[in-house]
């Protein structure tokens, strides 16, 4: 069993406790959508509309925030210091227990 | 007003596809784009990346899809209405629908095909309370004619390059150019970006970092914005214009109030047979239709729209039989008269 659990708090503040594959290549924004999160993804994944945009609330390492993720972070609004492109994050053993909230749309 | 068979909105690579499945049937389409280009996302956004999911090609980057696509429709004559947004629609009395765009350009077609996307490209507008107020009272998401700024004080607001580029462009223009980032380091082309350090030593422009417009003061127009710098807090600067540039964001838009039947912000269309909305003679076909199992890819909006076709076929003309024919038995023929057809070769000589 490959399966992780991620907890998401959507925009009205209702948390969702989440069972996630980490055998199928998937990252959080298709995680979202899979479960009917109102998260959009509109450039497909592409780290270039921050549809997707959260807030990563534990101390989880995470990978490194790649440069088009920075690139797309510097135009999008809501950002904090945590903040991450859910489509830039790829599903993990190493991430059972995420907590993540997501981001305002703007 | 522009008459046409098939009327188009959206000119991304399903709704130029569909140009090409039309003129199979010797239909004449028109396009209708927010964008002032034809290609989409694919154009928009993601140009240079490949794409590995289109039929016969292993890879091909997506500006080069719309390039060869544009190729590919060329003898059907397309013609484009473009830089303007399909904003309303109606029946005319003689049975073809009328859209007119937000600058008031009117087409008419018996049959109208929706290859929209993920809608009309529109300015990512920042989160700042009163900033609908203010839009074309000095608030500028776009710029048309830079001259309009002349001897005017101008803060521009972003990191990326159009942000730099407007303010390398406009220092010599305004009066004033500020330009206020959230963070000290700028993501632009690095020769905008030394150019705008440049301007700023020279005093020509000048730089706030760390910061981010929160607030617009004026009364019926900009008098100032208030930026909130991480260091000095709020700092009041007065201006005539304030120019937010975050790059596009894509948006349904007034084709959500054109009465078709919207689920989850996609048009919903019988895919057990033509693609069509629950408007007679609309249709509707790539990413931005919704149906049980729904793909967005653009595979599958090509499949969409060639099926869309067939069925528009028998609304512009009426009555009349059609069968689909196969391009390499009869090649094609444009509007120009030209047929393009392989050469019958000899097998085999006795």
């Amino acid at each position: 069993m490959s399966d992780i659990k991620v907890k998401i708090k959507d925009r009205f503040g209702v948390s969702h406790l989440l069972d996630a594959p980490t055998d199928m290549a998937m990252n959080i924004m298709e995680l979202c959508k899979a479960y009917e999160l109102p998260v959009e993804g509109t450039c497909g994944g592409m780290a270039m509309c921050a549809s997707c945009q959260c807030y990563v609330h534990s101390n989880h390492e995470l990978s490194a925030i790649g440069e088009a993720e920075e690139e797309m972070l510097d135009q999008a609004f809501f950002v904090k210091e945590n903040s991450r492109l859910g489509c830039q994050l790829y599903l993990s053993i190493e991430m059972d227990g995420l907590e993540l909230e997501l981001a305002p749309e703007s | 007003m522009i008459k046409t068979d098939i009327l188009i909105i959206g000119a991304g690579p399903v709704g130029l596809f569909t140009v090409f499945e039309a003129g199979l049937l010797k239909l004449r389409c028109h396009l209708i784009d927010a964008l002032p280009y034809a290609g989409g996302q694919c154009a928009e956004i993601y140009p240079k990346k490949p794409i590995y999911d289109i039929p016969a090609y292993p890879e091909i980057l997506a500006g080069d899809l719309i390039q060869n696509l544009a190729q590919q429709i060329a003898p059907f004559e397309p013609t484009y209405t473009l830089g303007e947004r399909a904003e309303t629609i109606e029946k005319l009395p003689d049975g073809n629908f009328m859209v007119t765009t937000n600058k008031g350009t009117e087409h008419s077609a018996a049959a109208v095909i929706i290859a929209g996307g993920l809608g009309s490209f529109e300015p990512r507008k920042p989160p700042i309370a009163s900033i609908a107020d203010y839009e074309d009272r000095g608030v500028n998401y776009m710029i048309k004619d830079p001259e309009i700024f002349r001897n005017k004080r101008v803060v521009i607001s972003g990191g990326g390059d159009s942000a730099l580029d407007w303010t390398i462009f406009l220092a010599n223009v305004a009066r004033e150019v500020i330009l206020v980032h959230r963070k000290n380091e700028f993501r632009g082309a690095l020769d905008s970006v030394e150019k705008v350090s440049e301007l700023a030593k020279k005093g020509k422009i000048k730089l706030i970092t760390e910061a981010e417009v929160t607030e617009i003061r004026g009364n019926g127009k900009v008098e100032s914005v208030i930026v909130n710098q991480s260091k000095e807090g709020n700092i009041e600067i007065p201006c005539d214009n304030f120019i937010p540039l975050f790059g596009l964001l894509p948006k349904l838009g007034p084709i959500a109030n054109w009465g078709l039947e919207i689920e989850k912000n996609a048009i919903k269309v019988n895919n057990a047979l033509d693609y069509s909305t629950n408007i007679p003679g609309i249709f509707a076909v790539g990413d931005v239709n919704t149906y049980p199992g729904k793909l967005k890819l653009i595979l599958c909006g090509f499949h969409e729209a060639t099926i869309a076709v067939q069925f528009a076929y028998n609304i512009v003309n009426p009555g009349k039989k059609y069968l689909m024919k196969y391009t390499t038995v009869n090649g094609i023929t444009g509007f120009n008269g030209e047929t393009k057809k392989s050469e019958k070769a000899v097998v085999k000589s006795i």
